[in-house]
C-alpha cells in the first residue's frame, strides 16, 4: 500500500521520465501541462541520472531539440498543449522521415488558436491522420487514468524505438490536472553510451567508426524513385504496427446491446454514464481504444455485429467518430455526441444523447 | 450640503479617465504594471487624437487580452508573432498608427525572430515590450529575461546560468539594428517615472507619423503574483534587482 | 462504498489541500481516490473548487454534476452548487459571507462556523480543517487515523509540526457542526 503515491498527471509524466531511463526532456510553459517542466526542474534529474532537462526559447525550439538529442539514440522527449503542439508539426514530420523514436505529450485544451485553457479532445484528426505534411503516421497512446499516463511513457518510448518512429501521448486537461493514486515504474538506468552503440548504432549519430558507414540522420530523397521506395518502407511499417499494437478495454460489452466508443477522460465519463443506464435498464457497454494509431478497428466490426447502435463520445465536435463509421461501414446507427471548446459531457448529459440519438433516434 | 450635481461640474474635475480605455474591469491582479502602462498608451492616443488610426497587436501573456481595455482596433496575434502581424498592417496601412504590446517572453523567446526582424527591417511602427522577468500568464515559469538567482516555477532554486543561460537584454540588442530610431527603457514605479514612462510613448508615437522605423520602449515592470511579493515590496525589488541589470533610460534617438 | 464530493469556495481558503488531505486518507484505507481540481488562470480571490471521490471499486468519471456531499464555502458557490446534492444527499456550508442560504428540503443541511472559528483559534490556516472535522463528523467515510497519515503524507515534511495544530482544528469542526 505504502507504494501508491497521490500525483497529478502532469507530475506523473515527469516522474515516469526519470524512472524509465529518459535521457533528455526539452519544454516551453504552457497550460495545462506546465507542471512537467515545473516537476521536472523541482525535482533536478540531472544530478541523479544525468537526464539533461531545458526550457528551450519556444515549441519549435523544443521538437528540434528532440530531433537533435533522437538522431544521437538516446530517449528523449517533449510536451505541450494543443498550441505549442501546432507549432511542433514541422518537426514532427521531420522525426518521422528521418525514422527517429522520441516521445511526444499533448495535454490537449480547446480550440481552434489560443482557445482556451480547458481540457478538450480536438487534437484527434491532427493526432492520428498526420498534422504535418507527408504520408506519416504516429504511435499514439490515449492515457485514461493517471496510472496510465505513468505507465504510457515506457510504453512510448518501448513502441518508438521499437519501430523507430515518434509516439505521442494523446492526454487532456482533465487527467493532466487530476490527481489519482498511481503507482510509479521501477527506476531503470538510463542507457549508457556504450548500450546506445549496440541498440541503435546502426542508425544513431553515435560518431563514425571505421567498423560501420557513416550514419545520416535525414529525410531528405531527392530520387523520387526511391523516395517512394522509402515511403513503401513506411507503409508496411505502419501496417506492421496495425497488425501488432493494437490495443483496446471492453466494459460491460457482454450483455451489451447499445456501445459506446469513447478514449481517455470521455472513456470515464462512460464509465459512469454506464452506471446510469443500467439502472433504467439499458444495456450499454463501453470500448475504449487505449491506441489511436493503431486504431481498434477489427474490435469495432465484432460489436457491431453484436449491438443495435453505437455513440461515439468526445470532447470535440466530432473527429472519432468517422474512424467508428468506418470500422462498422453501415452496419449499425453510429451517432457522435460532444462537448467542445472546453466544455466537459457530465455522464447524465451522455446517457440522454444515448437514448435521444441511438435508442429512439 | 451641496448637490452631487454642483460637485461633479466641470469646472471641477481635476482627473478624468480617458475615453480610449474601455470600462471593462481589468482581469490585472491589484499591484500590476500592466494597467498603468494601457492608461499611458490609451492616453496618448487620445491626446494625439489618434483613435481612429490606430491599431494595436496584442500577444500572448496576461496582456492577450488588452484588447479588451483599449478602444482601438485590435488584432490578436499567436505567441510571439505580433511584430510578423504588425509588419504587414504597417505595410498595409502605412498611414496607420500601429503597435504591438508584449511580454518579455512573448518578445524576447518565442518571438525573438519576429522581433529582431521587424525592427531590422525598421517597420514603422511602436512596440511597447513590459518586462516583468516572468512568464505572469501561465503561473510564473522562467523568462529568457529572469535575473540570475531568481526563483521562478521552472527555476526552483534559482536561475543557474550554467543551465538556462544569461538574461537575455534584448533591448540593447534591439538599439544596435539601424531600422530602430528610438529605443528607450522606463518604468512605472512612481508618479515621476510614470511621467517620463508617458512621455516616451508619446514620442514614439510620434515617431510613426515622422515615418522614423521602429520606436521601442521597454517598460520594466513588477509581477506581484509572480514574484510573490506585495505591489510595494515589488516596486522595491525591482529598482534594487533589475535597475542594475535593465538599466532605465534612453538607449536610442535619432 | 462511493462517496463523491465537490468542495467549494474561494482560492486561498484552502479548498484543493483540504480535498488531497481526504483523497491521501482514502489511499491510506486502502480505497481508490480521485481528486479533480477547476484551474485557470491565477487570478486572485478567484473561485476555487475540487472534487474529490473515494471508492471500494474503480473510479468511473472524474467530472461530476451530481454529488453525494457538497461542501459550500462562499455565495458564488452556493449559487452554482447547492442544487448539485442528489436528493438525500448533504450539504455542508460556513455561513460566514452567506447572504441566500441553502433552501432545498429533501438534503440534510449542516451548518460549520469555521471562519469564525479559526479567528478564536487564531489562525486562519486552521480554516479548511475545521471545515473538514465538519464533514468527518456528518460522514465519517474515513478513520482519524487515516486522516493524521494523510495529513503527513500531503504535508511537506517542514510543516509536519503543525500536525496537532490541525488535529486540533479538525476536532473543533467536529464539535460545531450542527444541524441547520
Ligand atoms: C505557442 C504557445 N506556447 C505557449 C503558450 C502559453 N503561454 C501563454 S502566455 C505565455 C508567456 C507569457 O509571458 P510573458 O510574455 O512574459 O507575458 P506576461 O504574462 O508576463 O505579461 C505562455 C508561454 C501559448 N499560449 N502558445
Amino acid at each position: 500500500m505504502a507504494e501508491y503515491k497521490l500525483m497529478k498527471g502532469n507530475e506523473v509524466i515527469a516522474e515516469a521520465a526519470i524512472r524509465c531511463g529518459c535521457d533528455a526532456y526539452f519544454g516551453y510553459p504552457i497550460t495545462p501541462q506546465s507542471e512537467i517542466l515545473e516537476t521536472l526542474t523541482l525535482r533536478q534529474p540531472w544530478l541523479e541520472t544525468g537526464m539533461v532537462v531545458l526550457q528551450a526559447e519556444s515549441e519549435v525550439a523544443a521538437i528540434n531539440m528532440v530531433y537533435g538529442g533522437a538522431a544521437c539514440g538516446k530517449k528523449v522527449m517533449t510536451s505541450s498543449s494543443s498550441p505549442g503542439i501546432s507549432l511542433k508539426q514541422e518537426g514532427i514530420t521531420y522525426l518521422a522521415g528521418a525514422e527517429l523514436p522520441c516521445l511526444v505529450v499533448n495535454v490537449v485544451r480547446g480550440g481552434p488558436g489560443l482557445g482556451t485553457i480547458q481540457p478538450a479532445q480536438s487534437d484527434y484528426f491532427q493526432s492520428v491522420k498526420g498534422g504535418g505534411h507527408g504520408d506519416y503516421k504516429l504511435i499514439v497512446l490515449a492515457p485514461a487514468s493517471v496510472q496510465e499516463m505513468n505507465d504510457f511513457v515506457d510504453l512510448g518510448f518501448e513502441l518508438a524505438f521499437k519501430y523507430r518512429n515518434p509516439a505521442l501521448i494523446l492526454s487532456d486537461g482533465v487527467i493532466g490536472q487530476m490527481m489519482e493514486k498511481v503507482k510509479l515504474s521501477p527506476v531503470k538506468p538510463r542507457w549508457t553510451n556504450e548500450e546506445v552503440i549496440k541498440l541503435n548504432g546502426s542508425w544513431a549519430t553515435t560518431g563514425k567508426t571505421a567498423d560501420r558507414p557513416r550514419n545520416v540522420a535525414t529525410s531528405l530523397e531527392l530520387d523520387s524513385a526511391r523516395q517512394e521506395q522509402f515511403n513503401h518502407k513506411l507503409q508496411a511499417k505502419y501496417k506492421e504496427i496495425q497488425e501488432k499494437e493494437v490495443r483496446f478495454e471492453k466494459i460491460a460489452c457482454d450483455d451489451a446491446e447499445y456501445l459506446f466508443v469513447a478514449y481517455g477522460s470521455s472513456s470515464r465519463i462512460c464509465q459512469k454514464a454506464i452506471d446510469l443506464a443500467r439502472e433504467k435498464g439499458i444495456k450499454v457497454g463501453l470500448l475504449r481504444p487505449i491506441t489511436l494509431f493503431p486504431y481498434p478497428t477489427k474490435a469495432i466490426q465484432e460489436m457491431a455485429e453484436k449491438v443495435k447502435g453505437i455513440l461515439a463520445v468526445e470532447m470535440s465536435a466530432g473527429q472519432m467518430v468517422e474512424d467508428v463509421r468506418l470500422a462498422v461501414n453501415g452496419k449499425v446507427k453510429v451517432e457522435h455526441f460532444g462537448r467542445f471548446g472546453g466544455m466537459i459531457p457530465s455522464p447524465n448529459e451522455v446517457v440522454k444523447a444515448l437514448e435521444d440519438l441511438i435508442i429512439k433516434g | 450640503m451641496s448637490d452631487i450635481k454642483d460637485i461633479i461640474k466641470d469646472e471641477n474635475l481635476v482627473y478624468k479617465k480617458t475615453k480610449v480605455l474601455t470600462d471593462n474591469v481589468m482581469h490585472y491582479c491589484p499591484g500590476c504594471s500592466h494597467g498603468v502602462v494601457h492608461k499611458l498608451v490609451a492616453e496618448v492616443i487620445e491626446e494625439m487624437g489618434i483613435q481612429e488610426k490606430t491599431i494595436g497587436i496584442s500577444p500572448v501573456g496576461c496582456s492577450v487580452l488588452a484588447y479588451n481595455y483599449l478602444d482601438i482596433d485590435w488584432q490578436e496575434a499567436a505567441h510571439g508573432r505580433a511584430p510578423a502581424l504588425a509588419t504587414a498592417v504597417n505595410r498595409l496601412h502605412p498611414e496607420k498608427y500601429v503597435f504591438t504590446y508584449q511580454g518579455d517572453g512573448d518578445l524576447a523567446s518565442i518571438g525573438t525572430a519576429e522581433i529582431m526582424h521587424a525592427c531590422n527591417r525598421g517597420e514603422n511602427i511602436v512596440v511597447i515590450f513590459i518586462n516583468n522577468a516572468i512568464y505572469g500568464m501561465t503561473g510564473g515559469q522562467m523568462a529568457p529575461t529572469t535575473l540570475e538567482g531568481m526563483k521562478t516555477a521552472t527555476s526552483p532554486y534559482g536561475r543557474d546560468i550554467k543551465l538556462n543561460g544569461h538574461p537575455l537584454i534584448i533591448t540593447e540588442l534591439i538599439a544596435q539594428l539601424p531600422g530602430t530610431s528610438y529605443v528607450t527603457r522606463q518604468a512605472v514605479h512612481t508618479p515621476a517615472a510614470v511621467r517620463k514612462c508617458k512621455k516616451a510613448i508619446r514620442k514614439a508615437f510620434e515617431n510613426i507619423g515622422q515615418k522614423k522605423g521602429t520606436s521601442f520602449v521597454e517598460v520594466v515592470s513588477t509581477c506581484n503574483s509572480g514574484w510573490k511579493l506585495s505591489p510595494v515590496k515589488s516596486n522595491e525589488w525591482m529598482v534594487e534587482n533589475m535597475f542594475p541589470v535593465y538599466k532605465p533610460g534612453d538607449l536610442k534617438d535619432e | 462504498m462511493t462517496e463523491e464530493i465537490i468542495i467549494a469556495g474561494f482560492g486561498g481558503q484552502g479548498v484543493l489541500s483540504m480535498g488531497k488531505i481526504l483523497a491521501y486518507s482514502g489511499i491510506m484505507q486502502d480505497q481508490e481516490v480521485a481528486w479533480m481540481p477547476s484551474y485557470g488562470p491565477e487570478m486572485r480571490g478567484g473561485t476555487a473548487n475540487v472534487t474529490v471521490i473515494l471508492s471500494d471499486n474503480r473510479i468511473s468519471s472524474p467530472v461530476l454534476q451530481e454529488f453525494d456531499t457538497v461542501i459550500i464555502l462562499n455565495q458564488q458557490s452556493m449559487d452554482k452548487f447547492e442544487k448539485a446534492v442528489k436528493p438525500g444527499g448533504v450539504l455542508i456550508y460556513d455561513p460566514n459571507g452567506i447572504v441566500r442560504h441553502p433552501k432545498r428540503k429533501d438534503i440534510t443541511i449542516y451548518k460549520v462556523e469555521a471562519a469564525e472559528e479559526a479567528t478564536r483559534m487564531q489562525s486562519a490556516k486552521t480554516f479548511n480543517m475545521i471545515v473538514l472535522g465538519a464533514y468527518l463528523k456528518v460522514r465519517p467515510i474515513v478513520k482519524m487515523e487515516n486522516v493524521i497519515k494523510g495529513l503527513e503524507k500531503s504535508l511537506p515534511e517542514r510543516h509536519h509540526h503543525l500536525i496537532p495544530l490541525n488535529k486540533q482544528a479538525i476536532d473543533r469542526g467536529m464539535e460545531i457542526v450542527k444541524e441547520a
